[in-house]
């Protein structure tokens, strides 16, 4: 081991999330000291970022994220956040953010009522956040979905001012990365599969980057997310 | 008390699930239902009979977690 202190990224432990492990060896993976923190924590550790992983807290009780919004941790997340701290939102994690309205709009059932599990194609469509500064504009990602909840909705203002304001960071696409309805697997308005805050701080995503890490499991498309997470940190 | 939460989405939310309901209906037989709405129903036991500040505070609830306002809307009866 080198002296050289690695950034400490958190990742809340809910009940009920099934991605955590899967995020703490992604961040590790990429350097970062990754930190479990428990979501009746009052504080993130001495951590100087955070990830809400995906999963089904509390079960999914009420509405996805709506329970685990209210553990004590939160309060610490939002404080955070609101100092500029990056926070990424994967799946549930996204929910969460929407729930607490770090990010607009809330999610829907899938338009199919069916829990999908598989591989999309996303088009990046900001890389201005410290976030996504490994990505290239209009660059197709590969990464997978796993949810029945990520028919993101909003009011047709709020869904305004998200287009004019540049927040959609990911939208889904086809392989060749055109935006089409035929390419979006739950029905999303817009195709919006990420969103990321004004000051570019947050950024919530139904696909699972913690899930692509390595080229042996099926591709490294997720990496570039991570990185990026770990080096704000 | 026995407080009655009804959350239904909002008329301009799309709701699947009720349509998914409605073909199946009209499957078998009940065409006349035109369209199904799903929402829930909470029944919340209340300590308190000042009957305003029953609701106040169920309202207060609702807005705070057991409804999502960019999707939900809420109904809150009391016996």
């Amino acid at each position: 081991m080198s002296g050289k202190s690695r950034p400490r990224v958190a990742v809340v432990i809910f009940p009920g999330a099934n991605c955590d492990r899967d995020a703490l060896g992604a961040v590790e993976l990429v350097g970062g000291e990754a930190v479990p923190v428990w979501h009746q924590s009052a504080d993130l550790a001495g951590c100087t970022a955070v990830i809400l992983p995906g999963g089904f807290s509390y079960g999914d009780y009420l509405r996805a994220g709506a329970i685990a919004v209210h553990s004590p941790v939160m309060t610490a997340v939002r404080r955070h956040a609101a100092e500029g701290g990056p926070v990424l939102g994967i799946c549930n994690g996204f929910q969460m953010l929407l729930e607490i309205g770090l990010l607009p709009g809330a999610m829907l059932m899938n338009r199919t009522l069916r829990f999908i599990c598989r591989d999309v194609h996303l088009r990046v469509e900001r890389n201005d956040s410290p976030l996504l500064k490994h990505l290239r504009l209009g660059q197709v990602l590969r990464l997978p979905i796993a949810h029945k909840e990520g028919n993101w909705f909003a009011a047709p203002e709020v869904v305004r001012d998200v287009e004019a304001g540049g927040a959609v960071a990911l939208r889904y696409c086809t392989p060749t990365g055109e935006i089409d309805d035929g390419a979006n697997p739950n029905g999303a308005l817009n195709a919006v599969a990420g969103l990321v805050n004004l000051q570019g701080n947050v950024l919530g995503m139904m696909p699972h980057p913690e899930r692509r890490m390595r080229a042996l499991l099926g591709g490294e498309d997720g990496a570039a997310l991570i990185r990026g997470l770990v080096e704000a940190a | 008390m026995v407080v009655e939460v009804r959350v239904k989405l909002k008329e301009q939310v799309l709701d699947p699930q009720g349509e998914a309901i409605r073909r199946v209906l009209a499957g078998l037989g009940y065409a006349e239902i035109e369209q199904v709405r799903v929402g829930k129903l909470m029944l919340l036991e209340v300590a308190g009979k000042d009957a305003t500040a029953v609701r106040s505070r169920v309202e207060e609830a609702c807005r705070e977690v057991l409804a999502n306002p960019v999707i939900e809307e809420f109904e809150v009866r009391l016996p």
